[in-house]
């Protein structure tokens, strides 16, 4: 009998991957403009960090918030006992009314069907625990958060089952690659209780096509039992053209609310958090959102385990209440996000390295197949080591995210000032040079954008930025 | 219309969201009920219900409250402390902020009389103690495996322990011939039932002080309970989540204290669970805290305080007050007083009415005697009394019977959360009552034969509630006349 748990034992936290072990040798030698310029430079951590000061300057106007004031009266009693896991009544409010702005108040919430959880962590746990037994399965399409790992299997006993999404569609989700995923699951003899997306994707920072979002929900409605998430913790950092989709906007549109003759509406939950739109990873807040009575009590109950602070959900419900500075701070914070994607992307062109087109997130997924060695993984670990260690950048490698085809790269841009980003890029540039001219081959020139590079394997590679397929909008 | 028929959600979600594991279902929440419809306040509504079922300590908020008042640094909204905002905000590595570590070792040690001292790098982070005997349970059973719990115990052990790990409970029954104490034979005969049921048993554990007894574990229980586990080989648990509440002798020995006094203990078998919801009074904060002597168990631990961290604004805020030593000691001292002074005037109120309790020198409950008041010594009598006090005297006190408790007549009656003259109100409604109950010219009510309550129990309850020591009811959840309930 083994003194621990097998779970304790095991290694399903996934944390011994590389996503991981790229962050342990940042800690080692973390750049620091000042102190340790010749650091390692973190691109690996998707947070944002460009929208702090409209934050601190709405603090700096509301300062009664910051006393647990509220009309003059101390309200601090009342934070320090509530730990009503129904969550505060303001900060619920404030958060679908935040929800829903963010899509163009296309679709409404309603607050009491909102479950708060310790960040988006929790909440996508949680739902597994309700959603799925001990070895059931979830299709997930690949590449994913690798976080997903531990989130999703590690002390629920859930499995993840991929659907294998390749760059010559933009990695979009197809009707075979579903099919074949459950299929895969079928042979596995494993029960495949649902599908869990991510939109806007992590890691590829594009947002989910209507044709993807009508497939999935299209896939789910015959099979009873068959849920779909929709984690929409990116759904505020979509800058750019197409617009963002949720699912729940498909619903409406295709008549699938509640009330229709369908049960679609009852299997569909939505997960959010204020990590990365409001860059606020530190206080724990993410949320789950279904029409399912059932879930939303299930989950509610659960949230016992992991409930948010409530001086900081009164923090947030007098922030996110404020309308005005919600709707600011949106679009503030999306124009930010915009000019540094364009700096990362052009940065990565000068170097002669093209990323996947992209509309949304903190990161771009980046295309350097045509610097590996061979087309495989082993090469893929080979360019990242160089990459940590000698270029001294901690992005993350493809794998990580369970990439089916090596050489693709998650770099982040928001959470660095514009100086170390552009550091970033000289460095990963004079890498590029370097390593096309010790093998002989040409060296990329600045502003080259055309130029075709044999490479071992016979691939043709476009320098120039890839344009994204439209698809049905 | 929409598929909403429960059949079919047994069959869309999993077994866990479905059964009642949760504990939620349960027949005491007509306490809370009756105390939701008809809330005591002193001046709106004198004849209402007073809340004695809820374990909250709310003597010394004030204390807390000036020290934030004078420390606008710590806080990241305020002009003062603001500059930290950004580092604050993004700050979610999972080894938490160096000053709250530290502060939480201080203050935990404190606690101890600075009789031990606690390692920062062991200590992780949960949501709440609800969270905290979630996280341990997960890193050291199987489903299927057990833990032994000494009864009478805390009801929410039931989810927090079992529900989504699937680790079952075996009561180690005390009762009131020894005054609860836990022996080592009840130890024993349990373990050795569990091995001849096949059952594999992975650890025990103690609440210490204990919840709902109120009282501190003895030197020699606790050095018997730790030898008991060394020799067995299975991990011991403590629970010491009321640490700082003891307010009179015997002073308190935790079991980190022990392991200084014994000699060839496996450390790797011993953690502890902390929270600041009880000793400080902040359950809203959630803050939980678990502390092992095992490295695997920390390394492990570690990556699953992910699903459960502490809002950084929270640990910012408590780091600074927790490492002000003046403030800390000031804090334990007085509080410890309060308790002690509250205590006493309730458990005096309560002799003079012929009412004993339990004799205790901790927790913010007392664990009251109501024996001879039983129409019937069995728990229908209890249940029988219980509605009595609910209806006619109109206090939500707990009965015995929701921790499990072994002997009929015996209920936990909270005394922190209320201010002192709504002690006298419910004292005066005690004398009130006990009179007429032991005056012979009243004629005996026939006792009701009720259903007896098992686990398995299920009422039509609204979806709302929740029967835990440590919640209000949900819609109102604090007084109505909270400015908070009106926040919009």
């Amino acid at each position: 009998m083994g003194l621990l748990s097998r779970k304790a034992t095991c290694n399903s936290h996934g944390q011994d991957s590389s996503y991981f072990l790229g962050w342990q040798e940042y800690e080692k030698n973390p750049y620091d403009e000042v102190l340790n310029p010749k650091g390692i430079i973190q691109m690996g951590l998707a947070e944002n960090q460009l929208s702090f000061d409209l934050l601190e300057s709405w603090l700096a106007k509301n300062p009664d918030v910051s006393a647990f004031k509220k009309d003059g009266n101390s309200i601090f009693r009342e934070l320090a006992l509530f730990q009503d896991y129904h969550g505060l009544p303001a900060f619920k409010k404030a958060l679908v009314d935040f929800m829903a702005e963010i899509r163009g108040n296309k679709v409404t919430f309603d607050p009491n069907h909102i479950v708060l959880t310790a960040g988006s962590t929790s909440a996508n746990e949680t739902l597994m625990f309700c959603l799925a037994d001990h070895g059931d399965a979830f299709l997930l399409p690949t590449p994913y958060y690798p976080g997903f790992d531990r989130d999703l299997k590690w002390r629920t006993g859930v499995e993840i089952v991929p659907i294998q999404c390749i760059s010559s569609n933009n990695f979009q989700i197809t009707e075979s690659a579903l099919q074949r995923a459950y299929q895969d699951a079928q042979t596995r003899n494993l029960t495949v209780k649902g599908v869990l997306l991510t939109n806007p994707s992590n890691p590829l920072g594009t947002t989910m096509t209507r044709n993807e979002l009508n497939l999935l929900i299209d896939f789910i409605s015959d099979k009873a039992d068959m849920h779909l998430i929709s984690d929409e913790i990116y759904s505020g950092t979509v800058f750019d053209s197409p617009a963002f989709v949720s699912v729940v906007e498909i619903l409406k549109e295709r008549n699938l609310l509640k009330d229709s003759d369908s049960d679609v509406w009852n299997r569909v939950h939505v997960v959010y958090s204020l990590s990365k739109d409001l860059g606020l990873p530190g206080f724990r807040v993410g949320a789950i959102y279904s029409q399912n009575d059932t879930v939303v009590s299930a989950a509610t109950k659960m949230s016992s385990f992991g409930l948010v602070s409530s001086q900081t959900q009164y923090l947030l419900s007098a922030m996110l209440g404020d309308k005005n500075f919600a709707k600011n701070y949106i679009s503030e914070n999306k124009q930010r996000l915009k000019r540094r994607q364009k700096m990362l992307v052009s940065g990565l062109k000068k170097a002669g390295i093209s990323c996947l087109k992209s509309n949304a997130g903190l990161f771009c997924w980046v295309d350097m197949r045509h610097l590996l060695q061979s087309n495989t993984f082993e090469a893929e670990m080979e360019l990242w080591k160089k990459i940590v260690y000698d270029v001294r950048l901690n992005i993350s490698p493809g794998s990580s995210c369970h990439c089916t085809e090596p050489g693709w790269f998650r770099l982040c841009f928001a959470n660095m000032s514009e100086d170390t980003l552009d550091l970033a890029m000289k460095r990963l540039k004079a890498f590029v040079a370097e390593s096309a001219g010790g093998n002989g081959r040409r060296k990329s020139i600045i502003g080259h954008s055309s130029g075709k590079k044999k490479s071992p394997t016979k691939w043709v590679f476009r320098l120039s930025s890839r344009d994204r397929e439209q698809g049905d909008r | 219309m929409g598929f909403t028929s429960e059949i079919h959600d047994y069959q869309l979600l999993s077994k866990i969201a479905t059964n009642d594991k949760h504990g939620e279902n349960s027949p005491y929440f007509d306490g809370w009920k009756a105390y939701d419809r008809d809330p005591f306040h002193p001046t709106k509504n004198p004849d209402g219900v007073i809340q004695m079922g809820l374990a909250e300590n709310q003597l010394s908020f004030d204390l807390i409250e000036d020290w934030i008042m004078e420390n606008p640094k710590a806080s990241i909204c305020t002009p003062e402390g603001v500059n930290q905002f950004k580092h604050i905000a993004n700050f979610q590595d999972y080894h938490g902020l160096p000053e709250f570590t530290k502060g939480v070792a201080n203050f935990m040690s404190k606690v101890r009389g600075g009789r031990v001292k606690f390692d920062p790098d062991r200590i992780l982070m949960s949501g709440g103690a609800t969270g905290a005997n979630e996280l341990i349970m997960f890193c050291l059973a199987d489903p299927g495996d057990a833990f032994l719990v000494p009864s009478p115990y805390y009801p929410a052990f039931v989810r927090d322990l079992c529900w989504r790990t699937g680790i079952q409970i075996i009561p180690v029954h005390c009762d009131s011939s020894n005054n609860f104490k836990i022996t080592r034979e009840a130890l024993e005969e349990a373990y050795q039932k569990a091995q001849e049921d096949n059952i594999n048993v992975k650890g025990l554990i103690i609440t210490n002080p204990s919840n709902p007894l109120g009282t501190t574990l003895d030197r020699e229980t606790l050095k018997s309970a730790v030898s008991f586990i060394n020799e067995k080989n299975i991990h011991l648990v403590c629970d010491e989540i009321y640490a700082a509440t003891v307010f009179n002798s015997p002073g308190y020995v935790s079991v980190s204290e022990i392991l200084q006094d014994i000699e060839s203990i496996n450390l790797d078998l011993i953690h502890v669970i902390y929270s600041l919801s009880k000793d400080m009074g902040l359950p809203g904060f959630r803050v939980g805290i678990v502390y092992s002597y095992n490295e695997e168990v920390v390394h492990c631990g570690r990556k699953m305080s992910s699903f459960g961290l502490v809002s950084s604004q929270t640990q910012h805020l408590l780091g600074a007050m927790l490492n002000d030593d003046e403030f800390v000691d000031g804090f334990l001292k007085e509080s410890s007083r309060r308790l002690g002074k509250r205590h006493s005037v309730f458990t005096k109120g309560l002799e003079k009415e012929g009412i004993s309790c339990l004799p205790s020198n901790a927790g913010l409950f007392v664990w009251m005697n109501l024996r001879k008041l039983l129409k019937e010594q069995t728990f229908e009598g209890e249940m029988m009394l219980w509605r009595d006090i609910i209806n006619e005297v109109k206090l939500n006190v707990s009965p015995g019977s929701s921790f499990d408790c072994k002997e009929p007549g015996w209920f936990r009656v909270c005394f922190a959360n209320m201010d002192d003259e709504t002690v006298e109100v419910a004292l005066r409604r005690i004398r009130a009552f006990v009179g007429k109950e032991t005056t012979p010219s009243s004629s005996p009510k026939k006792p009701v034969k009720l259903k007896r309550w098992n686990s398995n129990l299920r009422l039509s309850l609204s979806s709302s509630r929740r029967f835990d020591e440590t919640v209000l009811s949900p819609h109102n959840m604090m007084s109505p006349h909270s400015p908070l309930v009106q926040a919009t």
